[in-house]
């Protein structure tokens, strides 16, 4: 299945956030090797020249690291991953907000229905 | 050194210009799209490169030299149109590339068939027209080639189809070759591109690396091409 992308930022910039996604949430544990690049460039339907410059790009942040000769491999330092986490959820709640405020809510109204939303789901 | 260069590259045919004074070059690496609507100039300068046509005007360059013997053994091209006669069986044509082209890999052009379930006994004329485009992809991806001139790659297939090309394109992929395909469907093949070359009424009118228009325009190629190219 081609991974699908939106038309708003460069292709190898969507990579990195579906492969962050994929180490945070744990479906690509930490110490995990990662596919080559021809078969995961394959795998998401991407120019392999994208994905490594993705995976080059995820090299500089620390999330991954490579061997010379046998590829790539998630990286072991929780700490790395926490901040990742973190970068990721900040991300997710600026966009919810900007689309909130949009739509034309305040942040008090935009907050009063997070929190109703939220208790209706602890009480499910 | 680019493999493939245009210089002041010129095509007259009779009082048309099809090619004005075109430069262009392309480095090995590279998966490039030339882009244009219909009569802009794509497949003539395909042709130019295969030297199925010559320049009225300037000159064309494969790897440092024209069209010929020498280019022909390094340049994969996939036609518009299939070329393969309808009598032939899948094995009389590994067979013919065999004998036509030093860099065919033909252990990996029947892996490729086997994987589509395509038995080397079965004849052109037995194949549906997406199994037909399919087997000539392999075949021309199947070749060590320094460049790969694609003309049109995934025109007339269904989109299972169509990713099936996209990926053996992917997946065949040398670092040290390019790839130049040549298409109108731009949302299709635009997550595989480098860098793009639109061309219009003849002229290169942009030559721009994908990242490029994402990052600095925020919008797709697809996007960009709709607009650079709006009918009025």
């Amino acid at each position: 299945m081609r991974w699908e992308f939106h038309n708003e930022s460069p292709i190898y910039a969507q990579v990195m956030e579906r492969v962050e996604r994929m180490i945070v949430s744990g479906a690509l544990p930490p110490g995990e090797r990662l596919p080559s690049v021809r078969v995961f460039a394959q795998e998401a339907g991407v120019n392999p020249n994208t994905m490594q410059k993705a995976l080059t790009e995820l090299e500089r942040g620390g999330l991954i690291y490579s061997q010379r000769t046998s590829g790539h491999f998630v990286t072991e330092d929780q700490a790395v991953i926490a901040r990742a986490r973190e970068a990721l959820a900040e991300m997710q709640t600026e966009r919810f907000l900007q689309s909130m405020q949009e739509l034309g809510f305040t942040s008090a109204e935009t907050a009063e229905l997070l929190h109703r939303k939220l208790e209706h789901k602890e009480e499910e | 050194m680019p493999i493939f260069t245009c210089e002041n590259l010129t095509k007259r045919y009779g009082t048309v210009l099809a090619l004005d004074h075109i430069n262009l070059n392309i480095e090995p690496g590279r998966i490039v799209g030339l882009l244009g609507p219909n009569g802009s100039g794509k497949s003539t300068m395909i042709k130019l490169a295969n030297g199925l046509l010559t320049p009225t005007e300037g000159r064309i360059l494969i790897d440092g030299k024209a069209p010929g013997v020498e280019t022909k053994a390094i340049v994969s091209y996939l036609p518009e149109r299939t070329y393969l006669a309808n009598w032939m069986s899948v094995r009389q044509i590994l067979d013919y590339f065999q004998d036509f082209y030093a860099d065919f890999d033909r252990e990996r052009a029947v892996k490729m068939l086997e994987h589509l379930n395509i038995a080397e006994t079965q004849r052109i004329k037995q194949m549906s027209k997406g199994t037909r485009e399919k087997v000539q992809l392999i075949l021309v991806m199947s070749r060590r080639a320094k460049l790969y001139l694609l003309d049109e790659p995934i025109g007339g297939v269904d989109p299972a189809a169509r990713d099936y090309i996209l990926n053996t394109i992917i997946g065949n992929y040398d670092p040290s070759a390019a790839v130049i395909i040549s298409t109108h469907l731009i949302a299709d093949v635009e997550q595989l591109l480098d860098e793009v070359v639109f061309i219009n009424g003849g002229h290169i009118i942009r030559h721009t690396p994908v990242d490029e228009i994402r990052e600095q325009m925020g919008m797709s190629v697809d996007a960009l091409f709709r607009e650079e190219f709006k009918c009025f």
